[in-house]
């Protein structure tokens, strides 16, 4: 029972595929802008991550090793294409301004690197919730960086006003940066930092450590 | 012409591939702690994205669009769905007979790019270029323009993180920012840097 819990609740925060492992990077800085296109994307991947690692798992054993990229890579791109098609028929919208990034899905590495580094080694169950709580790690990064966007950006949240803008005749000036591409670059090393404090192993080790002053006079 | 090089200038400064639609982070980050690897990975990134866009252009122009197989007598099929599948295929494939080719012919080059070139299959930029020259229908011309072009703005991002982190490594860097940290805080001000460019328009 233990394992169960530890597969699903680690990517939480101790082992998070963004923040830790350094896996699925691109498509979480793009699609930050609004909170509705963010869970959209959030359910995407972490139904294409479970039943990817749910399918690899399952003929784990029949896979030559030499060819297993391709093999991965075919499973994940069928899942991917259903996922699209999925949301061009029922979301139209939220596909649109997702563009591309439905198909980037295929070479986000979270995908991928959960793929060889768990399903190629564990049983089809086990898998399956290995690829929901990745997907959920992948998702608490996000919904955390696009929240913060989306309300200080716009002053919004899922599109109703939270915070009235001057423009509306309220109070709040947006803070357009947010809005800009690089915040997200700036929210995310935030959101190392705090993880990182809060869970002190995961500090990387400097490659020079600075020597301490030692002179304390005449230091002008 | 003129339309070819505006495309290719836009290409690499404003709508550069790592620093404006973040394409091809988990490499970016992963791999730029050394100029001369960054290096190696960035021509890499070029000689690919030069090659397979213009495949793909064929392979969506000639078989997936919809009424493309008119040539065949198909006139009412329209593959595009299975696009992703045979975008991914190509990279997959062009990256294997790629690394084949230099490893008989050019051996220095192979060794000197070593482990990166099957690293690039997953490289989104990659893909991220072959769906973004679906999504403007670009020609053929404008689609081999516009290959080299996201992978010379992503091997001169790539190139240039790579300087400023080896100049980083002698820096005081608060204890949780170490690494990983700082790094997102320099791609971010890079970024930023970059966006000047958006104004220009062409």
């Amino acid at each position: 029972m233990s394992s169960i819990k530890e597969v699903l609740t680690q990517p939480l925060l101790t082992n998070n595929p963004i923040a830790v492992q350094i896996l699925g990077v691109c498509s979480a800085l793009a699609v930050t802008t609004s909170l509705s296109v963010t869970l959209v994307m959030c359910v995407a991947l972490t139904a294409v991550t479970a039943c990817s690692n749910f399918a690899i798992a399952l003929i784990r054993h029949h896979i030559p090793g030499n060819i297993r990229i391709i093999v991965q890579m075919t499973i994940i791109a069928s899942l991917v294409i259903v996922v699209d098609q999925i949301l061009k028929a029922y979301a139209y919208d939220v596909s649109k301004s997702l563009s591309v990034f439905v198909g980037l899905i295929i070479t986000n590495c979270i995908v991928m690197g959960r793929a060889e580094a768990f399903a190629m080694k564990n049983p089809p169950g086990l898998s399956f919730l290995d690829g929901i709580g990745n997907g959920l790690g992948y998702s608490v990064v996000l919904i955390f960086v696009a929240v913060i966007r989306e309300l200080l950006g716009s002053g919004s949240l899922l599109g109703v006003e939270i915070l009235t803008l001057v423009t509306n005749g309220g109070w709040y000036y947006s803070n357009g940066l947010l809005l800009l591409p690089p915040s997200a670059f700036f929210l995310i090393g935030l959101f190392i930092w705090l993880s990182r404090t809060l869970i002190p192993t995961q500090v990387e080790k400097p490659d020079f450590v600075i020597s301490p002053n030692t002179e304390t006079s005449g230091a002008h | 012409m003129e339309h070819y090089i505006s495309l290719f200038v836009k290409a690499v400064f404003i709508e550069n591939m790592a620093l404006a639609f973040f394409l091809g982070m988990c490499t970016f980050l992963a791999i730029s702690k050394k100029i001369q690897t960054a290096i190696g990975l960035g021509i890499a990134v070029i000689v690919v994205q030069a090659i397979t866009v213009p495949i793909n252009n064929l392979i969506y122009v000639y078989l997936l669009k919809e009424g493309a197989l008119a040539w065949a007598g198909y006139p009412m099929v329209d593959l595009s769905f299975l696009g992703l599948l045979s975008y991914i295929g190509v990279i997959a494939a062009m990256v294997q007979i790629l690394e084949m080719v230099l490893d008989k012919y050019v051996p220095s080059l192979y060794n000197a790019l070593g482990v990166f070139l099957p690293l690039i299959t997953v490289n989104c930029a990659i893909m991220g270029a072959s769906l973004f020259m679906v999504e403007r229908d670009y020609q053929f011309g404008e689609s081999v323009v516009y290959g080299i072009g996201a992978g010379v703005g992503w091997a001169l991002a790539i190139a240039a993180l790579a300087g400023i982190r080896e100049k980083l490594k002698y820096s005081d860097v608060p204890k949780g920012l170490q690494g990983l940290g700082i790094t997102f805080m320099t791609v971010g001000l890079m970024s930023l840097g970059f966006m000047s460019f958006s104004g220009v328009s062409l």
